[in-house]
């Protein structure tokens, strides 16, 4: 089950600049444009999710070939997948909470917008088609996050430097941040080529 | 066939996995046994179950810590000093502490979580807040907007409020809103009859609260409440007064008004009640007879907007302009002043007032909203 092509040091490149799963799959929009007014919020989200993202992928990995596989019962992945996320994520808002008040506040109110950002069901099913051993899903799984939060930041500065610029009234608000995210996409199509991801 | 149930099997196991370990997680993170909160250096001793919001865990225990949003974080009533187990401070706390406050552990206890056992201090007056079980005696329409609610109280049977002060209402849930909410209102009734209370409600549209009481509440029905609260009542002293009124808020100011009454008092003051047309002014015959029973009083209604046709021989424009007008001419020095109403109107006169030389420490307000 080892995809021969690309060591893990190159998948985690390719997921964060060449293949960046927001701005070329265009994966965990939503978020993307309802978080990213400010850098802070961008930050906090972006961490919430490249942690989310690894751990997930990990663990999807683990199910996956370790149960669905020997049990012929691929056909259940996606809500596997689902399932398996979603539990984490509230497990991870428990212990927080609990032991740290600090990143609760940072990044609580993000966690359940998490449970159903389409970008980390996407990494758990790009592993499996793409056929990546464990350390080429952790590889991709961080990549994917640090990527997700790249584009985030990037839009979370570029708005508050938004702000204060004279948008033609029409434009003000979504319509802009569409058009900034569209931008965004091309620049990053500069990469795209680099590295054959299928 | 086996297959099927083979999938059935794992999919119910893997569920089933992940269910015991969330109750687990449940358990073992979210519990955290008994707390106890100790008051004012023992004062008074509170043991209960912990996990919840600071706030809360005091009202259910019969103390009552002031706030007007509920627990939501949002008006900075509910201070309260966290001597030990408190934690850092919050993010959401800090726009509401000033910097002495920051340093003395002054914290919002609708932000402190109880997680394990706290020494706190608070005001001794909050011992005198209660809950109130009370019965709607009278509803009246005072304008379109403005609407009087009079209440019995039941259960204690009286409260000793000073007049100016506030109570929270306690909003059941209703179709439209879900959770029971609770909202500050003044009390408009004077301090002779303190077995009844009367409140002035401005409708907000959509509001939780207001929609409640204009549309669904009735006369007999049971309500709660807790009070009193706050620190905007009359100051003991000979200074000239300056009453600024928008809207509702002119019921704290009644209140105190009738206080005064009560005490033959001859203390100068005016009050500048500011609407936008005849049709929004209220309680006026209640004003006109104070003017006689008051020496000092005198009310001046000032209208924003006079429609056409209509005669008007009073004062136009913002309230804020006759004050303006009169300060110009006397001085701010040695008055005082009492504001209560629309937080706009509210800073733009604070700021008029220290202009003309009326001290800071000299002006009192509450702002709705
Ligand atoms: C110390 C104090 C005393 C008060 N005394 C009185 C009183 O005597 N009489 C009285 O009517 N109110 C008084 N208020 C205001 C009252 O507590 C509520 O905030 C108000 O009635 C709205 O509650 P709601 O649940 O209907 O609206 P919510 O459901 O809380 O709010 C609905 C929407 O209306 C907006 N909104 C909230 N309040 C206002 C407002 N005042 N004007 C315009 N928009 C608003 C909110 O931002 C929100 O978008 C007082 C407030 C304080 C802090
Ligand atoms: S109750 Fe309003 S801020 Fe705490």
């Amino acid at each position: 089950m080892e995809n021969p092509v690309l060591s893990a040091q190159m998948i985690f490149f390719a997921a964060v600049f060449t293949n960046n799963i927001l701005l070329a799959n265009f994966l965990g929009m939503c978020s993307f444009l309802a978080i990213s007014r400010d850098l802070k919020s961008s930050i906090g989200l972006g961490m919430a999710v490249t942690f989310v993202m690894t751990v997930t992928t990990a663990i999807n990995f683990v199910v996956y070939y370790y149960i669905l596989v020997p049990l012929n019962l691929i056909h259940f992945r996606f809500i596997v997948f689902i399932i398996v996320i979603a539990a984490f994520v509230q497990l991870v808002e428990m212990i927080i909470e609990r032991y740290s008040p600090l990143l609760y506040m940072v990044l609580g109110v993000f966690l359940p917008l998490i449970t159903v950002n389409c970008a980390i069901l996407g990494v758990s099913l790009f592993m499996i088609i793409r056929e990546y051993s464990f350390i080429q899903c952790v590889a991709f799984g961080t990549g994917g996050g640090v990527g997700w939060t790249l584009a985030i930041v990037a839009m979370g500065g570029i708005r508050e430097k938004l702000k204060k610029a004279p948008v033609p009234r029409g434009l003000e608000g979504p319509g802009i941040t569409l058009v900034v995210a569209g931008l965004m996409s091309l620049a990053f199509m500069a990469f795209s080529g680099m590295i054959q991801m299928q | 066939m086996i297959e099927i149930l083979v999938g059935l099997a794992a999919m119910s196991g893997l569920t089933a996995v992940l269910a015991a370990l969330l109750e687990a997680a449940d358990f073992w993170f979210l519990d955290y046994g008994e707390v106890v909160v100790s008051i004012n250096e023992g004062e008074k001793e509170i043991t209960a179950k912990g996990g919840g919001k600071l706030l809360d865990l005091l009202a259910d225990n019969g103390i009552f810590i002031p706030s007007a949003c509920g627990g939501r974080g949002s008006c900075g009533l509910c201070k309260v000093r966290v001597l030990s187990g408190g934690g850092m401070v919050l993010p959401t706390e800090t726009p509401y502490l000033s910097p002495e406050e920051a340093k003395d552990n002054t914290r919002l206890s609708c932000q402190v979580k109880a997680r394990n056992d706290l020494a706190i201090r608070i005001p001794s007056e909050y011992f005198n807040i209660k809950r109130f079980k009370a019965r709607v005696e009278s509803l009246a329409n005072l304008t379109e907007t403005n609407r009087e609610v009079r209440m019995k109280l039941l259960d204690p049977t009286e409260m000793n409020f000073k007049p100016g002060q506030y109570v929270q209402l306690l909003v059941p849930p209703y179709k439209g809103s879900p959770e029971s909410v609770s909202r500050a209102y003044s009390i408009a009734s004077g301090p002779e009859d303190k077995s009844s209370v009367s409140l002035v409600i401005t409708r907000v549209p959509q509001g939780l609260a207001t929609t409640w009481v204009h549309d669904i509440l009735a006369e007999g029905d049971e309500i709660e409440l807790s009070g009193p609260y706050g620190k905007f009542h009359l100051r003991d002293t000979d200074a000239e007064m300056i009453m600024v009124a928008t809207g509702s808020g002119l019921a704290p100011i009644l209140s105190i008004l009738l206080q005064m009454a009560l005490a033959k008092s001859h203390r100068k003051a005016t009050l500048y009640f500011g609407t936008k047309t005849t049709g929004d002014l209220f309680y006026t015959d209640q004003l006109k007879e104070l003017e006689g029973r008051l020496p000092g009083f005198r009310f001046v209604p000032v209208l924003s907007n006079v429609p056409e046709g209509e005669t008007w021989d009073g004062e136009t424009g913002m309230v804020t302009d006759p004050i303006k007008r009169k300060l110009e001419k006397e001085g701010g020095e040695g008055k005082e002043a009492y504001l209560c109403g629309n937080p706009f109107m509210i800073n733009a006169a604070v700021k008029m007032f220290m202009e003309y030389g009326i001290s800071e420490d000299k002006i009192f307000y509450d702002k709705f909203g």
